[in-house]
C-alpha cells in the first residue's frame, strides 16, 4: 500500500521526519504573517498618529504591567452596537506605534480604545482608587497604590531609544528631552517649554492628572495614557471618511 | 562526588551567586532585582549543599521513596517530573479557583501583588507550562525510552532540562506577581526568562533527538512524531513571538519587535499554536502511547495516524487569525483563519476516533478500570472542544462569542477535560510503574477523582456558556426606541451568579486533584488500600435469573 510504505522512510529517519514536520508547520505562518509587512492597509499612515509621549508610554507600561489587557480590549469592531457604545471602529494605523499591541481578547470590562476624554481626570483617579465607589456593579480590583507610587523617570530616555530600535520615529531631541518631557506633561509649571513639547507631540494633553501637582506618580502616567486613547485620529473628518471608503480588504 | 569536582562546582555556584548579588544591587527595577535575588538564593543553597558534600538529591529521593539501583531505563528525571506535575497541578488549579472567586467577589483582590491582572497569567502559566509542561517532558522521556528500547541520551542534560525548566517556571510565575510581563498571552515572561527557556528547550531537543538516534527499533513510534513536532514547533513559535528589544540589560522591561497589526497576528499565530502544539499535539502523543498500553490493545489504525499527524500539524498553524475576527486585521487573513479552523475539525476528530476505537474489544474496561474511564472522558472532551472551536471560529458566531466568557468556557472544556484528564490518567499509569508498586494505592479514589473532575467541568462549562451568550446578547440588545438597552455595568452584574457557579466547578475540579495528590503520596509510600474491586459483578444468584414476571415472551421470537 502506497502511503504507508512511502511513510516508512520518514519513520526510519529522524532528519527527514524533523525537516518534514518543520516545513509543514512553517508554511501557514509565512503565508499569513509575511504579507502584513507590505500590504497597504496594514502599514498605512493616518493623519494625526504620532508616537506616545514619554509620560503616556510610561502609563502604557503600567497598563501592561498590571495586566489590564486581561479584562479590557482596545479594538472596536465594526458593528452598530460597538460603534454606538465605544465610538468609531478601530483602524489598523491607530496601533502602529503599539509595542506590544493591546487589542486584548476579553471584555470583562468595557473596551478602552476610545476612552480618552470620556471621563474627567478626577473620575479616573477615583475609579482606579476604588472602582466600586463610582460603579457599584464593577468587579475591577483597586489600584490605589498607583497614586502613592512615584513614577520612575530615570529610564525615560532609554525607553525611547529602545522603542526607536523597533521602529518608532522618535527624534534625537525627543530622546534628549525625554525625562524633562515626562515631568513637564504632568506639571506645566515645572519650567519647561510646553509649546515646543506640543509641537513635537501634537494633541498631547498637558496638566496634572492625579490631582496632586506636587508629585509625579504612576497614577499621573496611567491617567495620561487613558485620556489620550483614541484621541489622535479624527476618524469623523471628511478626509478620513473618504479614505476609509476607498480602503479595500477590510 | 570527587572532592575536585565538588570544589569546582562550589566555585561555579559561588560565581553565579556573586553575579546575582551584583545584578540585584544594580537592577533597574524591582522585578529584575527580585529575580536576581531568587537566582542568588538558589545559588547560595547550591554552594552550601555542594560544599557540605551532602547528597541532597539522594536524601530527597529517599524521602520520595524512589527506587534505587540500575534499571533498564533512566527513570529518575521522570519520577521528578511526575512529582513536579502533581505539585504544579495543585498550584495552578488553586490559582484558578482564586481568580475565579475574584471575579465573583472583587474584595478578594489584594493590591498590588494579588490583583486579578497579575494572578491571571500566573494561573494560565502554572496550568499550561508548569503542570502541562512537566507531564509533557516527563512522559516524553518515558515514552521515547520505551518505544525506542534505548536509555535517555545525555543523562546529565536530561536532568538540566528538568531543573532548568523548573527555574523557568519559578521566574515566570514570580515575575507576574512583581509586574514583570510582556502582556503577550501565554508568552508573558520577559526577554531574559525567554532566553533561559530557549537554552532549556534546545537541551530538551538534543536529549529527545539523541534518544531517538539511539533507538534499537527500526521505526520511530507514532507518539514520538507528535513529541518531536511539539518540540520543534514550540521552539519556532517561542523565538519568533518573543523577539523584543530590552530597555536596559539590567532591567526587565522590553518592547516587542513588532507593532499593532503585525504584532497582533504574530502573537495569535503563537497563541493559537500554543494551544495546538503545546496542548494538543504532545497530548495526542500521550494518547497514542498510554491509551493502547492501558487498554492492552494496538492503536486502531496505522494509516489514520499518519493522516492524522500530517494534516493536523499542517492545518493547525493557519488557524491563528480566528482570534482576530472583525479587528483591524485584513479580511482575507481572517477568512483564511476561519476556513482552516473549520477544516481542522476533521483531523481533530480523526485523531479522537483513532484513540477511542483503540478500545475496540476492551470497552468493558470503562466499567472496571477508572484510568481507562478517565482516558475515554478525556478523548470525549477533546472531541467536544474540537467541535466547539471550529464553530466559534465561524465569523458570524464569533461576532457574538468573542470577548465573552464563552471563549473562557471553551478553553476550559479543552484544558480541564482533555489536557487535565489525560494527564491525570498518565500520572496514574506512571506512578506505580516508576515506583515499582503493584498498583495505585486506591482505585476507588481514582473513581472519586474522575467524578469530581467531570462534574466540575460540567459546572464550569455550562455556567460559562450561559455567561458568554448572556453577555454577547446583552451587549447588542436594542430597545424599540432604537437605543442600546444595557449599560456595560448591567452586563457585569448579570453574570454574578454564573461566576459563583464557575468557581464552584473549579473547587470540585481542585478537590479531585487533592484526592489524587493523597493517592499518589500513599502509592509512593508503598501502601495499598484494601477496598472492594471496581465494577465487580454481583455473585450469580439463580433465584434472580428468571423471566420478568408478566412478560409474555421472555425469549425473542425466532
Amino acid at each position: 500500500m502506497g502511503l504507508a510504505t512511502q511513510h516508512k522512510k520518514l519513520e526510519k529517519n529522524i532528519n527527514l521526519l524533523a525537516i518534514g514536520s518543520f516545513i509543514a508547520v512553517a508554511i501557514g505562518g509565512i503565508v499569513e504573517i509575511a504579507p502584513l509587512f507590505w500590504i497597504d492597509n496594514t502599514i498605512e499612515e493616518v493623519e494625526g498618529m504620532r508616537p506616545y509621549t514619554p509620560l503616556e508610554q510610561a502609563g502604557r507600561n503600567i497598563y501592561v504591567r498590571e495586566g489590564c489587557y486581561s479584562c479590557h480590549s482596545q479594538m472596536i469592531r465594526p458593528f452598530r452596537d460597538e460603534v454606538e457604545r465605544y465610538g468609531h471602529y478601530s483602524l489598523a494605523a491607530e496601533s502602529m506605534y503599539d509595542h506590544p499591541f493591546q487589542w486584548g481578547s476579553k471584555r470583562t470590562g468595557p473596551d478602552l480604545a476610545r476612552v480618552g476624554g470620556r471621563y474627567s481626570d478626577e473620575w479616573h483617579v477615583q475609579h482606579l482608587e476604588d472602582p466600586q465607589s463610582v460603579v457599584p456593579e464593577s468587579i475591577m480590583p483597586k489600584y490605589s497604590f498607583l497614586g502613592e507610587t512615584p513614577l520612575n523617570t530615570d529610564n525615560a530616555a532609554a525607553m525611547l531609544v529602545a522603542l526607536r530600535r523597533v521602529g518608532v520615529p522618535y527624534s534625537d531631541r525627543d530622546v534628549g528631552e525625554a525625562m524633562a518631557d515626562m515631568i513637564l506633561q504632568a506639571n506645566p509649571d515645572s519650567g519647561g517649554d510646553v509649546e515646543d513639547f506640543q509641537q513635537r507631540y501634537p494633541k498631547a494633553q498637558v496638566r496634572d492628572f492625579d490631582g496632586d501637582p506636587s508629585r509625579l506618580t504612576e497614577m499621573d502616567a496611567l491617567v495620561a495614557y487613558l485620556q489620550m486613547l483614541g484621541t489622535l485620529v479624527d476618524v469623523d473628518s471628511a478626509a478620513a471618511q473618504e479614505r476609509l471608503a476607498e480602503e479595500k480588504g477590510r | 562526588m570527587q572532592a575536585e569536582a565538588a570544589l569546582g562546582r562550589v566555585g561555579l555556584w559561588l560565581l553565579v551567586m556573586v553575579l546575582s548579588v551584583v545584578m540585584a544591587a544594580t537592577a533597574a527595577d524591582s522585578g529584575m532585582a527580585a529575580h536576581a535575588t531568587i537566582i542568588g538564593i538558589i545559588a547560595f543553597v547550591m554552594v552550601w549543599v555542594t560544599a557540605a558534600r551532602f547528597d541532597p538529591l539522594g536524601k530527597t529521593q529517599g524521602f520520595f521513596k524512589m527506587p534505587e539501583g540500575p534499571s533498564r531505563y533512566d527513570d529518575d528525571p521522570i519520577r521528578w517530573g511526575v512529582l513536579a506535575t502533581m505539585m504544579w497541578a495543585l498550584v495552578g488549579l488553586l490559582a484558578g479557583v482564586f481568580i475565579a472567586s475574584q471575579l465573583a467577589f472583587p474584595q478578594l483582590n489584594i493590591e498590588p501583588y494579588f490583583n486579578f491582572g497579575r494572578v491571571r497569567p500566573l494561573h494560565t502559566s502554572a496550568v499550561i507550562f508548569a503542570f502541562g509542561g512537566n507531564i509533557l517532558i516527563a512522559s516524553s522521556f518515558y515514552v521515547v525510552q520505551r518505544t525506542c528500547r534505548a536509555q535517555l541520551a545525555f543523562p546529565a542534560l536530561a536532568r538540566f532540562v528538568f531543573w532548568g525548566y523548573q527555574l523557568f517556571i519559578v521566574l515566570a510565575a514570580s515575575g507576574y506577581l512583581f509586574g514583570v510581563t510582556q502582556s503577550r498571552e501565554y508568552a508573558e515572561p520577559e526577554w531574559y526568562v525567554d532566553l533561559w527557556l530557549t537554552i532549556v528547550w534546545v537541551a530538551y531537543l538534543i536529549v529527545f533527538v539523541g534518544t531517538l538516534a539511539r533507538r534499537t527499533e527500526p521505526h520511530i513510534y507514532v507518539a514520538n512524531w507528535f513529541y518531536l513536532s511539539f518540540i520543534i514547533t514550540i521552539a519556532m513559535l517561542h523565538i519568533v513571538n518573543n523577539l523584543a528589544v530590552p530597555v536596559a540589560w539590567n532591567g526587565s522591561l522590553s518592547f516587542s519587535a513588532f507593532a499593532g497589526v503585525q504584532d497582533a497576528l504574530t502573537q495569535w499565530w503563537y497563541g493559537h499554536n500554543a494551544v495546538a502544539f503545546f496542548l494538543t499535539v504532545p497530548f495526542l502523543a500521550m494518547m497514542y502511547y498510554f491509551v493502547p498500553k492501558q487498554a492492552e490493545r494496538p492503536v486502531y489504525s496505522y494509516r489514520l495516524s499518519i493522516i492524522h499527524f500530517w494534516s493536523l500539524i499542517f492545518l493547525y498553524i493557519w488557524a491563528g487569525p480566528h482570534h482576530l475576527h472583525y479587528t483591524a486585521l485584513p479580511d482575507w487573513a481572517q477568512t483564511l483563519g476561519m476556513v482552516f479552523s473549520v477544516i481542522l475539525w476533521m483531523p481533530s476528530w480523526g485523531g479522537m476516533i483513532n484513540g477511542l476505537m483503540t478500545l475496540n474489544g476492551a470497552w468493558d474496561k470503562v466499567r472496571t478500570d477508572p484510568i481507562i474511564r478517565m482516558m475515554v472522558m478525556a478523548m470525549a472532551f477533546y472531541g467536544m472542544a474540537t467541535f466547539e472551536g471550529p464553530m466559534l471560529s465561524i465569523k458570524a458566531v464569533n461576532s457574538l462569542s468573542h470577548y465573552t466568557d464563552w471563549t473562557v468556557g471553551h478553553v476550559h472544556s479543552g484544558a480541564l477535560g482533555w489536557n487535565g484528564l489525560i494527564s491525570f490518567a498518565a500520572v496514574y499509569f506512571l506512578v506505580p510503574r516508576l515506583w515499582k508498586r503493584e498498583r495505585m494505592y486506591s482505585l476507588r479514589m481514582i473513581n472519586w477523582h474522575f467524578w469530581l473532575a467531570t462534574l466540575g467541568i460540567v459546572f464550569y462549562a455550562a455556567s460559562m456558556w450561559v455567561a458568554g451568550i448572556t453577555q454577547g446578547l446583552m451587549w447588542r440588545e436594542y430597545g424599540p426606541d432604537g437605543y442600546l438597552v444595557n449599560s456595560f455595568a448591567e452586563t457585569v452584574a448579570a453574570l454574578h451568579e454564573l461566576y459563583i457557579i464557575r468557581a464552584l466547578g473549579g473547587v470540585m475540579y481542585l478537590s479531585g486533584a487533592i484526592i489524587m495528590g493523597y493517592n499518589v503520596w500513599m502509592t509512593i509510600s508503598g501502601k495499598l488500600r484494601e477496598e472492594k474491586p471496581m465494577g465487580a459483578m454481583p455473585a450469580y444468584d439463580p433465584e434472580k435469573d428468571r423471566p420478568i414476571a408478566g412478560s409474555a415472551s421472555p425469549e425473542p421470537a425466532e
